[in-house]
């Protein structure tokens, strides 16, 4: 247990708390109840006629085939995008501590990515591989690869799902680095002593130790895909081909700001609410349980 | 998206600061979706419209794409903050009609400036899709184009066939598709942008048949769509088989196949005429023709419909404000600044002084192609089925039809079912618009 801070100011800590409990008051507690308000509402695109319809709009979005098969896009997305982050994050992470010389400057490199923007990073790739103007694309499709994400499905998802886990990997790769420098050394050099190899001391010593880490950046990372991948998406496929990568937060812009069905996007971003709410304590209760903190 | 949005931003605090500024001169705020050399030609007509006079001044403002504008017009609308005029597209039409209480209709706007409204002088075809079922002109028609053929000349050499005479059918179109991807001179035959807007829409115009019922939702909102009649079917059908082998290749839901034909992989392509100015920029021996059509089918050619944008005005502003809105609508309608318009952007003149102008000009003699989009809104009366597209809810309307197109160039189904299921799911998309 960390020793207790003693504020002998009694309103001080509260006047430092003030500047995000304002932020987040304005930024999330207050649109958060603007949607839980519109949720209930049936209204035209400008506001004109507004009748209130209760639960009608829950009701009609979770009977929608299409937001069923929009939960299941959803649920690939993020596994897919989560894992292929999270692993190559650790691999990376893993291979650079071993680095002796230049350690800072391979870092470095790594980290860059975060610093793009969504709906950059979501560019970048699209000049890549879009069918029509992409390099990669062009490469791809003279090697006799039939390349063409504007059409082919699973092509676009694993497009968006590369782009969305490339600007992750960064953000893990820190924490995955902040977490090997917190190993102390003289429990690797034990182990090596004790003769146990290379990936026997990285599963038996490294990994489990690294586990709260990892368990941070699983729900860091669901988040992430749920949420901050729109751009991404917005960028590369546009939701398309057909519907294949119209993820749930997608759908909500969508059927929002394109079809300008506000009740039905407000609806649905109440449920994606309560999903992440529940999702983050689902993984708080079950998962920190098999979790060592050291 | 976010900086453009942030820039908007700004710009539009510092419009309202030196509005407060100036006392005497009424300030009227535009908000448009012009880009490039359009955003240039936006920039110089207000300026010039300013410097012509000193009452009213216009201060355009740069919003985002078509769609992006719509919507910050709309949640402006919600806060109390509308702009006095608005640049909506084509599509957008029938989301601002349906919005009755929020915009006020041009017409009575340009009355109320003092001068006549006089409806006679401008493009039938465009005034009528610009106008309510009583006749009643909503918005002022300001960049208008008309899908027409554009198609490579050299690839056309080389593959043997007549550049000077481009395909007029679609059946020819798909034969000199096919000549161009077997005898190896382009990579794929044929592509179009907007498959919903050319495909569809037009299609359905052009050919004299029916899109849906209500004229297309010219009359009524309550529509109910019948585009998967047995012409669709076989013209849809045929994009599909020809894009198994790439003689017809797919770039995208809007103008992104506009690509694939500058960079010569495509030799030939169906495209808004607004596209003409890449074209040109590209420096390709290029040439146009008419939108095709199948010649079998009764009426047809008969006349395509507008695209491009017109600029609404949002109500709920004071006389003084209508009056200079109405003081730069008829300074946009002056016939020179009309053709120049046309001259430069590739958009259609709006009144019939101005096409007439450009025509005496010798402008279409220098420019060949240049007149075809006018010939082909204004050559015959339009009928029931050629008036345009009107729907509540037609952005959406076209992502229905767009996922089951993909699904049908991917190979997935048929025209046949891609057609019918979008039609279903259109159907009941438009009874939830418009609240059934």
């Amino acid at each position: 247990m960390s020793p207790r801070v003693v504020f002998p100011n009694k309103i001080l800590p509260y006047l430092l708390l003030a500047p995000q409990l304002a932020i987040t008051l304005v930024f999330f507690y207050w649109p958060a109840s603007q949607a839980l308000y519109q949720s209930v509402l049936r209204e035209d695109a400008f506001g004109l006629k507004t009748t209130f319809v209760g639960l009608a709009n829950f009701k009609k979005v979770l009977s929608q085939p299409s937001y069923i098969a929009s939960v299941q896009t959803t649920v690939i997305f993020s596994v897919a995008t989560a894992f292929i982050a999270i692993v190559l994050a650790l691999l990376l992470a893993v291979m650079a501590d071993k680095i002796i010389k230049g350690r800072g400057f391979y870092r470095t490199l790594m980290i860059w990515p975060y610093a793009v923007a969504p709906a950059i990073a979501g560019l970048l790739w699209l000049f890549m591989f879009n069918p029509t103007m992409g390099t990669f694309a062009y490469m791809l499709r003279a090697a006799g690869y039939p390349w063409d994400p504007l059409l082919n499905g699973p092509q676009a998802m694993s497009l968006v799902i590369a782009a969305a886990a490339w600007k992750q990997i960064s953000y893990n790769f820190l924490f995955f680095v902040a977490g090997l420098q917190a190993i102390p050394k003289t429990l690797i050099e034990a182990a090596a002593i004790d003769g146990a190899g290379e990936t026997k001391r990285f599963w038996t010593i490294i990994f489990p130790l690294l586990a709260p880490t990892t368990f941070f950046l699983l729900v860091i990372n669901t988040t992430y895909a749920f949420f901050d991948t729109f751009g991404i998406i917005h960028a590369v496929t546009g939701g398309g081909p057909g519907k294949w990568t119209e993820t749930l937060v997608y759908k909500v812009y969508n059927d929002g700001f394109v079809n300008l069905n506000f009740g039905d996007s407000a609806a649905q971003s109440v449920i994606l609410m309560v999903i992440v709410i529940a999702l983050t304590a689902f993984q708080f209760r079950y998962v920190e349980k098999k979790v060592h903190y050291g | 998206m976010k900086t453009l949005g942030f820039a908007a931003g700004i710009a539009a605090s510092f419009t309202i600061l030196s509005s407060s500024a100036a006392f005497a001169v009424t300030e009227i705020s535009w908000w448009h979706a012009m880009t490039g050399a359009n955003n240039e030609v936006v920039e110089t007509l207000s300026k010039e419209f300013n410097e012509s006079q000193s009452d009213y001044k216009v201060s355009p403002v740069f919003k985002g794409t078509y769609p992006e504008t719509l919507n910050a017009g709309i949640a402006a609308f919600r806060a109390g903050q509308a702009p006095h005029i608005m640049q909506v597209f084509d599509v957008g039409t029938g989301v601002m009609m349906g919005a009755e209480g929020a915009v006020k209709p041009v017409a009575e706007v340009i009355s109320m400036g003092g001068a006549e409204f006089d409806k006679s002088k401008y493009l039938p075809g465009i005034v009528a899709y610009y106008s309510k079922p009583d006749g009643t002109m909503l918005s002022f028609p300001y960049n208008s184009s008309s899908p027409i053929l554009y198609y490579n000349k050299d690839l056309f050499e080389k593959a043997g066939l007549d550049a000077d005479n481009p395909p007029k059918t679609w059946p020819e179109v798909f034969e000199a598709a096919k000549k161009i991807k077997s005898s190896g001179a382009g990579s794929c035959g044929l592509t179009s942008t907007w498959l919903t807007w050319i495909g569809l829409e037009n299609f359905a115009a052009w050919n004299n048949l029916q899109y849906g019922t209500q004229e297309n939702g010219l009359a009524s909102t309550d529509v109910e769509l019948t585009y998967n009649s047995e012409p669709f079917v076989r013209h849809f059908q045929n994009f599909a088989d020809l894009a198994k082998d790439d003689t017809f290749r797919y770039g995208g839901r809007t103008s992104e196949a506009k690509q694939l034909f500058l960079s010569g992989e495509c030799a030939i392509m169906t495209e808004s005429s607004g596209g003409l100015g890449d074209v040109l920029k590209s420096g390709m021996n290029y040439g146009l023709g008419q939108l095709p059509y199948y010649d079998d089918l009764e009426g047809a050619p008969q006349n395509t419909i507008p695209g491009g944008a017109s600029l609404w005005v949002f109500g709920g502003k004071s006389d003084e404000e209508y009056k200079a809105v109405a003081a730069f609508f008829n300074f946009l309608s002056q016939t020179d600044i009309q053709q120049r318009l046309h001259e430069v952007s590739g958009y259609l003149p709006v009144t019939l002084e101005a096409y007439e102008a450009t025509k005496a000009s010798g402008f279409y003699e220098k420019n060949p192609g240049r007149e075809i989009p006018i010939q082909q809104m204004m050559g015959k009366e339009p009928t029931p089925n050629s008036k345009g597209v009107r729907l509540v809810n037609l952005p959406q309307v076209r992502d229905i039809q767009n996922e089951e197109f993909e699904k049908m160039l991917a190979g997935d189904q048929s025209a046949k079912e891609a057609l019918d299921k979008s039609v279903e799911r259109g159907n009941a998309a438009i009874q939830e618009a418009i609240g059934n």
